[in-house]
């Protein structure tokens, strides 16, 4: 039997058992973790797959931020109520979930003969767009109206979070083994989301998994109550989180007074454009996904 | 191959087959063993000596010097992330034992009576 055939068909039966297991199981916090596992398998399958970017993105926010953000939901809520769905809204569901299947079949289907025009048309029009990495080129030039509503939703979660006025988390005091682990990590944490951004114009990386990676390092430091509290009435923090969204508007809107078109960057012009953009993305994602897991959330008014 | 390169090849095995066996060893233990330390013992030693003899074995079979380097790291970072969470694990093991000894003595079913 094939090797290959081997590792990608226990990747998928794991993936699946870990789904089912995820949805199945009856304290949460062991849902949680089968989650995170769930997640960095995926990773490993996107990979398996030959995306690189997806499997990176995956791996640091659905797997990392996402897990740690369940976890620190968990240490904020009530003991949990063992609840069963009633009948009728199981078999809504179920009748969902298989006209959605449908359609991703639908979907997916035409991928298999590999008759996909996009990626021809993608690597046709490399040059034009600045970059020479297809992935970033689709995500900051090609359908950088996607990206940018991708960052305008960061941006809603956080404020929607902010509204719920959850209660802090009590952070104990940090141990010294904790405290000592994160002043060596964070200083490489910024070295990785730093080479993953300077890496996105050409191989796989690019704004969200350098944000991420940034994201964990200050998250990690927090924890380790190495950094005072990260308030939102602090307005360097306000102007970092709404910075990616703001540099990039005003980009769309010269470039539609100015230019071209909204979106549309002057040539010649896209790749200098692009890194401002990925940088201020980065710094936006870093701070956004920071503050939705360790933020302050106690208004101190002046 | 030339000559070295087959030496090399073959001499990879059995570090590849320890670091197999190593990690089967820990798996064993984390779901076999009875209690927290325990657990904890044989997985770190997946971690560290299955991941280094593994890492070693591909090493020997890598084409260039940079993929080397590159395994050496990975290995340093998981050893040491390893250690560290093993110790914060156990840690928290044990403080959360001595609270629960402390705050609810008779609350275990079958404690002994003093």
């Amino acid at each position: 039997m094939n090797a290959e055939l081997l590792f990608d068909a226990a990747l998928i039966l794991l993936l699946l058992a870990l789904a089912a297991a995820t949805l199945h199981t009856r304290k949460l916090y062991t849902a949680i973790v089968l989650f995170i596992v769930f997640g960095l398998m995926l990773a490993l399958t996107w990979a398996r797959l030959g995306a690189v970017d997806l499997a990176l993105a995956e791996a640091a926010i659905g797997a990392g931020l996402i897990g740690v953000m369940l976890l620190a939901a968990f240490g904020r809520s009530g003991p949990e109520a063992a609840t069963r769905a009633p009948p009728a809204v199981l078999a809504a569901s179920v009748l969902l979930c298989s006209l959605l299947l449908v359609l991703f079949a639908q979907g997916v289907w035409p991928l298999a003969n590999n008759s996909a025009p996009v990626p021809e048309l993608v690597n046709s029009h490399l040059a034009a767009s600045g970059v020479s990495h297809p992935v970033t080129a689709v995500l900051l030039n090609f359908r950088a109206w996607d990206t940018l509503l991708e960052l305008v939703v960061l941006l809603l979660a956080l404020l929607g979070v902010r509204q719920l006025h959850s209660p802090n988390m009590n952070l104990p005091a940090a141990w010294p083994l904790l405290q000592a682990w994160s002043r060596l990590l964070a200083p490489l944490s910024i070295v990785i989301g730093g080479y993953l951004l300077w890496r996105g114009s050409h191989a796989p990386g690019g704004a969200f998994q350098a944000g991420a990676v940034l994201a964990a390092g200050a998250i990690v430091l927090r924890l380790a109550g190495l950094l005072p509290p990260l308030r939102w009435n602090w307005w360097p923090m306000r102007a970092c989180v709404l910075g990616g969204v703001a540099l990039f508007m005003t980009i769309a809107a010269a470039g539609y007074w100015l230019g071209s078109g909204w979106l549309d960057y002057p040539p010649g012009l896209g790749k200098t454009l692009i890194t401002l953009i990925e940088i201020a993305a980065t710094v936006s994602i870093a701070v956004s996904l920071s503050l939705l897991v360790v933020g302050d959330t106690r208004e101190i008014t002046p | 191959m030339s000559e070295p390169a087959v030496w090399l090849y073959w001499s990879s095995w059995p570090f590849l087959l320890g670091g197999v066996f190593f990690f089967l060893a820990g798996t064993i233990g984390l779901l076999r063993f009875p209690d927290a330390y325990s657990r904890l013992h044989a997985v770190t030693k997946a971690d560290t000596l299955g991941l280094g003899l593994l890492v070693l074995g591909l090493c020997l079979r890598s084409e260039s010097w940079q993929a080397v380097a590159q395994m050496l790291l990975v290995w340093l970072l998981v050893m040491a992330s390893g250690a560290t969470a093993c110790q914060l694990l156990a840690r928290y093991q044990r403080e959360s034992d001595t609270d629960s000894a402390v705050s609810r003595p008779r609350a275990e079913p079958f404690h002994n009576e003093r």
